[in-house]
């Protein structure tokens, strides 16, 4: 009998209407028109885990993050931390004092902090706001202590966001996300906006804090690299879905599902062998619009009939799940 | 002398504002062969953007040339003319930038900007430079191009949108490529596209390419030789092969170990403490020694220029005789 999980993100859907208004589309006659954005999500992060969600832009990875904190609400599924589910009204009053052991921390460090706002009051907010140090000078103990755990002076609290660096940004945010003490944080992205020599100090910064605190990450990056370095287990998605999970030193050794095989190799790599990868071809579709049966199928080498009129589930082996005729199929 | 397509001695970029003056890039000195491929890598704000805007012109006001030359072709274009300079930019020196969608205009189709280009720096005209378009959007790529010319840019996703820039960039087959973070605003799948792309017209035609970027990889696939910026200055140049995997200077050899990597498991990266000086606040003697594990006296006061290491070259004190410390002194 394995522990709990401490977080289940069940069947999870989201649907959005992008259709024009409703008069416009009686006189232009227009159907409506539903962006699927994220469909059928499962996957579960045990205590102390990372989990990485990779896939390339439009492939519904921050919409996933976003509903797991909550930010946008699932068409359906749901989203259960700690045996607490997000979407159940009977848990409503638990659920509001719950909020608080899940944090975010955002891609872009020069949007997500207030410019108005010195740093002191930016991490000190969720302190005040769920009652978690009484006084003045308690709350500024911690603050102080905040700035010290990222790696900053407890002085840089009277500064404001614009008189740092991006690296040291990401460490306010990240100082911020953990003001409340959560147990689960959302990375989305945490350091796509920033250089490889800052990416690696954020990067250690992050999984240190996970050793100290006992945090559980969720961690969303289109950097194969960043994902294999911190996940432990690893989620691939595509158009909305999720094609492979694996543990990461599966997933990375031996990728089973053509999309993941294409994504590790087309990342350029560092070894100057002169090797001539094969680039795929094409991009990911519209999702407006998604091919019929098997979303990769335009674009997989491996796609035969099937692929083209059946939707492929996402079957369990061992330690991992693929969703892939050819697979299934024992074609590949 | 005409060896090179691009050769750049001594440049240095200044901004002068009321405290006085910053200087950007200071001292860049480089050739690009014909057919050869010069990858630019650094941090934000190290000066490989400053350094090509240089090159092609385009620096924005009060940023200004202060010392130094650029020869294309032997010839020195650093001193001429804004006008004589629009002649060279778009038919002798090509530019790719960043973000696709802000290079293209978008309340004109790529034909019409295709034709132009074509029809200002080239002598194909009317009906004979929309062949010529199509013929190089082909060349690119981009399907059905016969059909697709007449598509405005928001009608094409990223990577097509690359690719007609690409187009627009060859359209008056220059010697010179200046391809300024071309793939960083795409996915790594389109990424790959690109990067071959790029490779195959530049040998096809012979075309020297200058690549900036910030991602060790998309350098290690393309480039022959590369160059590594910090604080505005050079501080490594040599072939890809030796910088990448015997790195010289203390800052590319953090630079190479802090960048995750698909094919190991590291348990912590390794990092640089601190950051990179801003411009107006660069120490004496070398710009890196307060991050720099090995920094030793003559580093302090004294500033190394590159020294011949091997095949490469590198600014600093461990690969060279360090004048003694009385000398230094003075």
């Amino acid at each position: 009998m394995t522990i709990a999980p401490l977080v289940l993100v069940d069947n999870l859907s989201c649907v959005f209407d992008v259709s024009k208004p409703w008069l416009e589309r009686k006189i232009q006659g227009l159907p409506r028109q539903l962006l699927v954005a994220a469909a059928n999500i499962t996957f579960s992060i045990g205590r102390n885990e990372t989990f990485g969600l990779v896939g390339e832009s439009g492939s519904g990875k921050s919409t996933v993050a976003r509903m797991v904190v909550g930010l946008i609400q699932p068409t359906s599924g749901d989203v259960v931390i700690d045996g607490i589910s997000m979407s159940d009204r009977a848990h409503l009053v638990r659920r509001q004092k719950f909020r608080r052991r899940i944090q975010m921390v955002f891609q872009d460090p020069y949007a997500s902090l207030d410019p108005r706002w010195r740093v002191f009051a930016i991490i000190a907010e969720p302190i005040r706001a769920f009652d978690l140090a009484d006084g003045k000078a308690a709350i500024q103990a911690r603050v102080g202590e905040l700035l010290r755990l990222v790696g900053l002076d407890p002085a840089d609290g009277r500064k404001y966001s614009h008189e740092f660096s991006g690296g040291q940004r990401q460490r306010i945010a990240i100082a911020r996300a953990l003001a409340s003490q959560p147990d689960f944080v959302v990375c989305d992205e945490p350091t796509s906006a920033l250089d490889v020599s800052v990416q690696a100090q954020v990067l250690n910064l992050m999984s240190d804090l996970q050793d100290r605190l006992g945090l559980t990450y969720l961690l969303i990056s289109h950097n194969l690299a960043v994902v294999r370095h911190m996940a432990t287990r690893v989620g691939v998605m595509y158009l909305g879905r999720i094609v492979e999970i694996a543990k990461s030193e599966e997933l990375f050794h031996k990728p089973l599902h053509p999309y993941t095989r294409m994504l590790l190799d087309a990342v350029p790599q560092l070894d100057v062998t002169g090797t001539r990868r094969n680039p795929i071809e094409g991009e990911i579709p519209n999702p407006l619009d998604p091919p019929k049966g098997c979303p990769f199928h335009p674009r997989c080498p491996h796609a035969y009939e099937r692929c083209r009129v059946e939707q492929p589930q996402l079957i369990v082996r061992g330690s991992s799940a693929v969703s892939c005729h050819a697979i299934e199929d024992g074609r590949i | 002398m005409t060896d090179f397509v691009l050769s750049v001695r001594n440049l240095r970029v200044e901004f002068p504002n009321r405290h006085g003056t910053l200087v950007a890039v200071n001292d860049v000195s480089f050739d690009i062969a014909r057919g050869e491929v010069l990858g630019v890598v650094g941090e934000t704000g190290a000066g490989k953007s400053l350094t090509a805007n240089a090159i092609i012109g385009l620096l924005e006001p009060p940023g200004r040339i202060a010392n130094g030359e650029v020869r294309l072709d032997g010839e020195r274009i650093d001193q001429l003319s804004p006008e004589a300079m629009r002649r060279i930019r778009g038919k002798r020196i090509g530019m790719v930038f960043q973000d696709p969608l802000t290079s293209l205009n978008p309340l004109y189709r790529i034909g019409a900007q295709l034709i132009e280009t074509i029809s200002v720096h080239t002598n194909y005209q009317g009906a004979q430079a929309r062949r010529r378009a199509i013929a190089l959007l082909n060349e690119v790529g981009l399907p059905a191009a016969e059909e697709r010319i007449d598509n405005y840019p928001h009608q094409f996703s990223g990577g097509m949108r690359q690719r007609v820039v690409v187009a627009l960039a060859l359209a008056a087959d220059p010697e010179l490529l200046i391809a300024d973070e071309p793939t960083t605003a795409l996915d790594v799948s389109v990424q790959a596209q690109i990067i071959s792309l790029l490779k195959r017209l530049c040998r096809e035609r012979g075309t020297a390419v200058m690549l900036i970027t910030h991602d060790m990889g998309v350098i290690a696939e393309t480039a022959d030789r590369m160059a590594v910026m910090y604080a505005g200055r050079i501080v490594e140049i040599g072939s890809v092969r030796d910088v990448i995997t015997k790195p010289l200077h203390p800052y590319s050899v953090g630079l190479m170990n802090s960048i995750p990597r698909l094919d190991s498991d590291l348990e912590t990266l390794a990092q640089i403490p601190g950051s990179m000086p801003r411009p107006g606040s660069i120490p004496s003697g070398c710009a890196f020694r307060s991050r720099c594990q090995s920094a030793f006296a003559p580093c302090a006061t004294l500033r190394p220029e590159l020294m011949t290491r091997g095949a490469s070259k590198v600014a600093c004190w461990l690969y060279g005789d360090a004048p003694a410390s009385g000398e230094a002194a003075q």
